[in-house]
């Protein structure tokens, strides 16, 4: 065989039909090693002490400066909504439904499923490349070998301020849509503050917005542990760091997606209608 | 497979009371980076690792604290076999081996005397008082008292090496480890880096494995040295006797370390005649102001 003919060989690129099965190989790896790192995390939170400075630092990064951003998707969530079913609403006569719609719609599913997508990129990519450029220089390397147990450090102290942060900061936005729609509510219709929070009462139930708080510790989980396991993984430099961060905002936004199908059902089969 | 000009023998056994000890080890990632080596390291003794960039140098550094794992042989520290040590093991020894990456590694989210207070936290029971007192000793080793409370961003190449180094003498190692310490810093602060490493090891009597490819460097904090060429040592003996060896790429090594220190002394040379002649330009004669134009022209 010549020499061009092996370079040739060395630069073709993988036949079509083995690159369904490359992606299926790499997506079973990255399950795989997410299962692991769960693994790893339980074990982790069953040997104490807890690194409680580094985990307060991590709800500051995580949770507090998210705030404005969460605030603001919250409020347009609310309004939003308000405004766009008031002429339907109006249609069917059901004009004093639309307060108990609105936060029914936005405690079930809008703000943990919206605010938990939003988050994985914001967050989620954001621990990728940090803990990806700490890789890189060699960091997490220096951590191993002063027993800092980097897993510990970095890993589980992230993923448990997600936990946190998550419910947090979806409560957060539940209350101020519902006071974004109050304001569309108030311009449109001139309701008052005490009906409408009188109307958003009667109609909501604890099967409302206690699931729909309850998975975003899950949704919370899901990002802490993709965004940390990309960038522990990282490998090729700073080309790998961005990888990493691109890499924790699809994979968790998509896991996320998916597994509200399954909370979805788990919550209909715990409180049927 | 033995390669045609290693002189070393393990087969004859180690000597006694090594602190580290390496029998035949071995290591492939795409292509095979170590092949049998060995290398004993004694207490107080400093020891250089040569080689081209990409021999494995480095990677015989992860090996010894057990961040990679060799296919085959053993890496023995203190008589406890590191290859066959899990998790917790491997954490008891770390606390007695200090190791300065090529970049430093410093954590970049903290302070200069948070990163050292991090590795003293971690590794003793001392109080903050003790601690402080003993922070501030390490940066006066190392001379950075002043950057206590500097972020890593704001330190220079130079300065990030000597925090580095602080923060790996503060938990007083029994072995130091270094990955290419002078590389990437100009040839006044490495020098000054690699004194620093021969006051190190003279005031605390600290074992030093130092991973290199600058001769100078290596003749400065040591007096043996092993020299690694396609995952090969090809020679393992005292510096002085560099020059002995038959071995073609040692000679090619030799030579071409030699032109580069020449190289950059030469530039020194130009550096300050140029600096002299701005300072003084009435003194400084026409022909030497050409003549370092010259040099800087031809060298770079």
């Amino acid at each position: 065989m010549s020499s061009d003919n092996k370079n040739s060989e060395v630069l073709t690129p993988l036949p079509d039909e083995a690159a369904p099965v490359a992606r299926w190989e790499g997506g079973l790896a990255l399950l795989g090693g997410l299962w692991v790192f769960s693994v790893r995390f339980f074990k982790t939170l069953a040997r104490p002490p807890y690194e409680f400075k580094e985990i307060i630092r991590q709800l500051n990064m995580i949770g507090y400066r998210s705030l404005s951003l969460v605030s603001v998707v919250g409020i347009v969530i609310g309004a939003v909504l308000t405004m766009q079913s008031r002429p339907t609403m109006i249609k069917f006569g059901a004009e004093a439904f639309i307060p108990e719609m609105v936060a029914i719609s936005v405690m079930r599913e809008l703000s943990p499923v919206l605010i938990s997508v939003i988050l994985a990129g914001r967050v989620g990519a954001g621990i990728g490349a940090e803990l990806g450029s700490m890789r890189a220089s060699e960091q997490i390397d220096a951590m191993d070998v002063a027993a800092l147990d980097p897993f510990k450090y970095l890993v589980f102290t992230r993923i448990v301020a997600c936990m946190i942060a998550l419910p947090l900061l979806t409560i957060i936005a539940d209350l101020l849509a519902l006071g974004g729609s109050w304001v569309v509510e108030k311009i449109e219709a001139g309701m008052t503050v005490s009906l409408f929070i009188q109307t958003v009462v009667n109609g909501v139930e604890f099967s409302d917005y206690l699931p729909g708080i309850a998975k975003t510790i899950f949704f919370g989980f899901t990002i802490g542990l993709v965004g940390c396991y990309e960038g522990y993984h990282s490998k090729g430099g700073t080309e790998g760091v961005g990888r990493s961060a691109t890499d924790a905002a699809v994979t968790s936004s998509l896991l996320i997606i998916l597994l509200d199908v399954l909370f979805v059902k788990v919550t209909l089969m715990l409180w049927p209608y | 497979m033995i390669h045609p000009f290693q002189h070393h023998n393990h087969d004859q056994g180690p000597k006694p009371n090594a602190l580290v000890r390496i029998e035949h080890l071995a290591i492939t990632f795409d292509k095979p980076v170590l092949r049998d080596v060995s290398l004993d390291i004694h207490k107080g003794e400093t020891v250089a690792v040569l080689g081209k960039s990409g021999t494995g140098k480095s990677v015989l550094l992860k090996l010894i604290v057990g961040l990679l794992t060799p296919d085959s042989g053993k890496i023995f520290f203190k008589d406890k076999e590191v290859t066959a040590l899990g998790e917790f093991g491997l954490m008891d020894i770390r606390s007695d081996i200090g190791f300065l990456f090529q970049g430093a590694a410093l954590f970049d989210s903290m302070t200069v005397g948070q990163n050292l207070d991090l590795f003293l936290v971690k590794h003793t029971d001392l109080p903050p008082k003790e601690r402080e007192q003993k922070i501030a000793a390490a940066l006066e080793m190392v001379q950075l008292q002043e950057a206590i409370d500097k972020m890593p961003s704001e330190l220079s190449g130079g300065m990030k090496k000597r925090a580095g180094l602080a923060r790996s003498i503060v938990i007083e190692p029994e072995l130091m480890l270094y990955d290419e310490p002078t590389t990437g810093l100009d040839p006044v602060t490495a020098s000054s880096i690699a004194e620093l490493i021969v006051t190190l090891q003279q005031q605390l009597g600290i074992a030093s494995l130092v991973v290199t490819h600058d001769l100078p460097t290596a003749f400065t904090v040591s007096d043996r040295a092993m020299v690694l060429n396609e995952g090969y040592a090809i020679f393992e003996g005292e510096l002085k006797d560099l020059e002995k060896s038959e071995d073609a790429f040692l000679h090619e090594y030799l030579a071409a370390s030699r032109l580069d220190r020449e190289r950059h002394d030469r530039i020194l040379r130009a550096r300050e005649r140029a600096l002299a002649a701005t300072q003084n330009p009435k003194a400084a004669t026409k022909g030497t102001a050409r003549g370092s134009e010259t040099d800087v022209k031809v060298l770079t």
